[in-house]
C-alpha cells in the first residue's frame, strides 16, 4: 500500500464526536507514504439499523456506502464494528442486488486501522502522543468478529514513550452495544462499572480502544467518575510523530 | 414465571435482579468459576476445536434427516421393550406422563434434572394429579424447597448463596444446617435416600438418545440420575426431538466437549446409558420404560430462522460468559430457558411476541457464540429475531418510527449535515467543559450514568472540506 492510496471511512461517531481521530489517521497514513482521500457525503455504515433488525433500511445505507467507496484502493476504518459491518454484513445485505459484486470487493478492500498498519503496511513502531501507562480494551467486533487481538497490542507494546499494561477482563464487553446502551441503560451501566473498575486497577493513565462506540461508553463513564484515566482511540496515541 | 410477574417489563425485572445483593454475589462467584474451568479444559485439549466443528456437522446432518433418525430410535426403543410417545405440545406431554402415573398407581415421582420437564411445567401437573414430584438433583432440590424455578440451565440454584441454602434447609427441613456445602449436601442426600426407596415413578430428561441402539444417555454429576432410572418401577424419559444422535460414534464426539463446556470437567462423573426396561435375568432397572418425544415448536424450526438453536446441547456455557446474564441472572428473563440461547429457545417455544424485549437483552458482544461448543451464531439469530419483531410490527411503533427517521437521515447526506448542525445548537444548554452531563428523553437514559461527547464544533468532514492543511 505504501506509495499508494487509501480512503478514510470516518464513520458517523468518528465524524460527529471524535473528529480528531480522523485527523490523526490522515496524518499517520500520510507520514507512511499513503495518499489519503475522504470521499464526500459519508454518513454511517448502517450498523445501528442492521443490529436493531431494520435490514431493508440498512441495505439502503450499505448501497450508498458501496457506491461512495467504489473507486477506493483501500478503505481504512477506525472502528472494528463498522469494519465488521462492511466486511461481513454488506455482502449478504446486497447479495441479490446489482451491487452484489461491488459489496464483496469492498469487503475485501476494507480494513480496520490497526490491521492496516500491522498487517497491510507492516509498520509497528510509533512514538506515543501520550506519556505513561496505557491499557487496551478489546472491542467485541474487532476481537470476536475480525479475530484481531494482536495488532493493537503489537502497536502499543512497541510504542515509544508508553508502557502497555494488561487489562483484566480485556476481552469482556464494555456494555455499549449500540441501542442496547439506552434500551437497558441500567444493565449497560453495570457492565461498564465492572469494566472501569478493572481499568482503574491497572493504574493506567490512558485506556485505549479501536472502536468509537466503546470509547463513547468508557470515556463517558470515566469523565462522569472524574477519573484521571483518559479514554483515547489508538490513532490518537500513535500520532506522536515517528 | 407467572403471568403476573411477566407483566412487569423486562427492564424492571432486570433492574430488581441487579439490586439483589445475594444474587449478585452468587452470580459473580459461579460464572467466574465456570468461565475459568471451561477455559482451562479446552486449553489442555487441542483436539477440542476440531471436535466442536465435528459436533456441529453431526447436528446439522441429523437435522437433515431427523424423521429417519427418530424412526430408528423409536424402533429400537420398542424392540428393547420400551414405549415411545410423541407429544406435539407441552400439554400433550404432561397428559401422557400423568396418564402413565395414574395407570401405574404412582404416588411419588423422583426426578433427575431435566430442562424438558421444566419446559412443560410437569411438576404442577403431577401435583394436580396427586403425584408428589421430588427433585433429586441438589440444585433442583434446593429450588423445589424454595418454590422457585431454575435460573441456569445446568446450575439451577446458581442464584443462591450457601448461606441462603443453609437458611432454607433449616426452615423447610426443620433441622439446623450450617452454610457448608458438604454438610448441606449430606443433609439433602439423607432426605433423598428415603424418597428413592419410596418412589414408584422415576422421571428423567435425556442429554442424547442414540438412534441405532435405542439408548437414552444422561450426563450427570451426582448419581441421582442413575437412581431415578433404575430404582422406581417405572421410568419415563422426556426429551426434545432434536436430542437424537445417529450412532455411538457420534455420541462420543458430543461427550468429549459437553462437560468441558459446561463445568470444565473432562467427562461428567456419571454418563448413564439406559436401554429400555429391565430384561429377564437383570438385577436392576424398571419394569416399564417410556420415552416421551417432545416437539413443542422444534419441528417447525428445522427449516425456520431458529434452526441453528436446535443444535444446542444445553451446556450453559453461553450463560456464563454473557455480560447481561452475569448481571441479571436467569429469573429476570422470565421463561424456562435463560441467557442468550434461552432467548432463542423462548422464541422457538413461545413465539416472537414473547421476546419483543428479550431480543434486545444482548450487547451482541459475541462471547456466547465463542463459548458455544457447537458454535451457534447466537448474536446473528438475535438480530434475525429483532428483524422479525420489527417486520411483524411487534416492536413499539415509536421505536419503528425513530429507526425509519434515522434511516432517512443516513441515506441523505444533506439531512445528516443539517442534523449535525441542529445537534450543535440543541446541545448548547447541556454542554459543560466539552461534555454533556444531562439530556432529556431517550438520551437521558445514556446521561444518567455516563457523559456524552458533544457534537464537535466542526465535524471531521467539515474540517476536511475546508482545512487546507488536512487535505494537503
Amino acid at each position: 500500500m505504501t506509495g499508494r492510496s487509501a480512503s478514510l471511512m470516518v464513520t458517523c461517531l468518528g465524524d460527529l464526536f471524535f473528529p480528531e481521530v480522523g485527523v490523526s489517521i490522515v496524518r499517520l497514513l500520510r507520514r507512511l507514504g499513503v495518499a489519503v482521500d475522504v470521499p464526500a457525503d459519508q454518513t454511517c455504515c448502517g450498523l445501528p439499523l442492521f443490529n436493531s433488525g431494520y435490514h431493508a433500511d440498512a441495505a439502503g445505507v450499505a448501497r450508498r456506502t458501496v457506491e461512495l467507496f467504489g473507486d477506493s484502493e483501500h478503505v481504512v476504518v477506525p472502528s472494528g464494528s463498522c469494519a465488521w459491518m462492511v466486511k461481513h454484513e454488506y455482502p449478504g445485505l446486497l447479495a441479490d442486488t446489482t451491487l452484489a459484486r461491488a459489496a464483496v470487493e469492498l469487503a475485501a478492500r476494507t480494513h480496520e486501522l490497526s490491521q492496516v498498519l500491522v498487517r497491510v503496511l507492516g509498520v509497528t513502531e510509533f512514538t506515543s502522543a501520550v506519556r505513561g501507562r496505557v491499557t487496551y480494551h478489546d472491542s467485541c467486533h474487532l476481537l470476536r468478529g475480525l479475530h484481531e487481538s494482536e495488532s493493537p497490542r503489537t502497536l502499543l507494546s512497541n510504542l515509544e514513550g508508553a508502557e502497555l499494561v494488561p487489562l483484566p477482563g480485556a476481552d469482556e464487553c464494555c456494555g455499549f452495544g449500540g441501542s442496547f446502551a439506552v434500551r437497558l441503560p441500567e444493565v449497560s451501566s453495570k457492565i461498564l462499572a465492572k469494566k472501569l473498575a478493572n481499568v482503574e486497577s491497572t493504574g493506567a493513565d490512558c485506556l485505549v480502544a479501536c472502536d468509537a462506540g466503546c470509547l463513547m461508553q468508557m470515556g463517558g463513564g470515566l469523565t462522569r467518575a472524574k477519573s484521571r484515566v483518559r479514554a483515547l482511540h489508538l490513532a490518537e496515541l500513535l500520532d506522536g510523530g515517528r | 414465571m407467572s403471568d403476573a410477574e411477566l407483566a412487569t417489563p423486562f427492564r424492571q425485572r432486570a433492574g430488581s435482579a441487579m439490586k439483589d445483593a445475594f444474587l449478585q454475589e452468587a452470580l459473580t462467584i459461579a460464572t467466574t468459576k465456570f468461565i475459568g474451568l471451561r477455559r482451562e479444559a479446552f486449553a489442555s485439549f487441542p483436539e477440542g476445536e476440531a471436535l466442536r466443528d465435528q459436533a456441529r456437522a453431526i447436528k446439522e446432518a441429523t437435522l437433515q434427516r431427523l424423521d429417519q433418525h427418530l424412526e430408528t430410535l423409536i424402533g429400537n426403543v420398542e424392540r428393547l421393550g420400551g414405549h415411545v410417545h410423541y407429544a406435539e405440545t407441552s400439554a400433550e406431554a404432561r397428559s401422557i406422563i400423568v396418564d402413565i402415573a395414574k395407570r401405574t398407581g404412582a404416588r411419588m415421582a423422583v426426578k433427575s434434572k431435566s430442562m424438558a420437564t421444566e419446559e412443560i411445567h410437569l411438576n404442577e401437573a403431577l401435583e394436580a394429579a396427586g403425584v408428589t414430584p421430588v427433585e433429586t438433583d441438589l440444585g433442583e432440590y434446593i429450588i423445589q424447597l424454595a418454590h422457585e424455578r431454575p435460573s441456569h440451565i445446568i446450575a439451577p440454584a446458581i442464584h443462591k448463596t450457601k448461606g441462603q441454602v443453609a437458611e432454607l434447609f433449616t426452615r423447610e427441613l426443620k433441622r439446623p444446617a450450617e452454610p457448608d456445602p458438604e454438610a448441606l449436601t449430606l443433609i439433602a442426600r439423607g432426605e433423598l435416600r428415603e424418597k428413592f426407596l419410596q418412589a414408584d415413578l422415576g422421571i428423567s430428561g435425556a442429554n442424547f438418545a442414540v438412534a441405532e441402539t435405542g439408548t437414552v444417555v444422561l450426563v450427570t454429576n451426582e448419581g441421582n440420575g442413575r437412581m431415578v432410572t433404575s430404582m422406581p418401577r417405572v421410568h419415563v424419559a422426556v426429551m426434545g426431538v432434536e436430542k437424537v444422535v445417529p450412532s455411538f460414534t457420534d455420541l462420543m464426539v458430543f461427550l468429549a466437549i459437553l462437560a468441558k463446556s459446561a463445568t470444565g470437567q473432562k467427562l461428567s462423573v456419571y454418563t448413564s446409558m439406559v436401554q429400555g426396561p429391565r430384561r429377564a435375568g437383570e438385577l436392576e432397572g424398571p419394569d416399564e420404560f417410556h420415552l416421551v418425544l417432545l416437539d413443542g415448536g422444534r419441528i417447525a424450526q428445522i427449516d425456520g430462522p431458529l434452526r441453528e438453536a436446535l443444535s444446542c446441547l444445553r451446556c450453559g456455557a453461553c450463560l456464563n460468559v454473557c455480560p447481561v446474564y452475569r448481571q441479571i441472572g436467569g429469573h429476570a428473563y422470565g421463561y424456562t430457558y435463560p441467557g442468550p440461547i434461552g432467548i432463542l429457545l423462548t422464541a422457538m417455544l413461545e413465539g416472537a411476541p414473547a421476546v419483543r424485549d428479550l431480543a434486545h437483552a444482548s450487547s451482541l458482544c459475541g462471547a456466547c457464540a465463542d463459548a458455544c461448543p457447537v458454535r451457534i451464531d447466537i448474536p446473528h439469530m438475535l438480530i434475525e429475531l429483532r428483524r422479525e419483531v420489527d417486520d411483524r410490527k411487534i416492536a413499539p411503533w415509536s421505536e419503528r418510527v425513530a429507526f425509519k427517521l434515522l434511516a432517512g437521515l443516513l441515506r441523505r447526506p444533506w439531512l445528516y449535515r443539517l442534523a449535525a448542525r441542529a445537534g450543535r445548537i440543541a446541545q448548547t444548554p447541556f454542554a459543560r467543559s466539552g461534555r454533556i452531563g444531562r439530556l432529556p428523553l431517550v438520551l437521558g437514559e445514556w446521561t444518567r450514568t455516563r457523559d456524552l461527547p458533544p457534537v464537535a464544533p466542526r465535524t471531521f468532514q467539515e474540517r476536511w472540506a475546508t482545512d487546507r492543511d488536512l487535505r494537503a
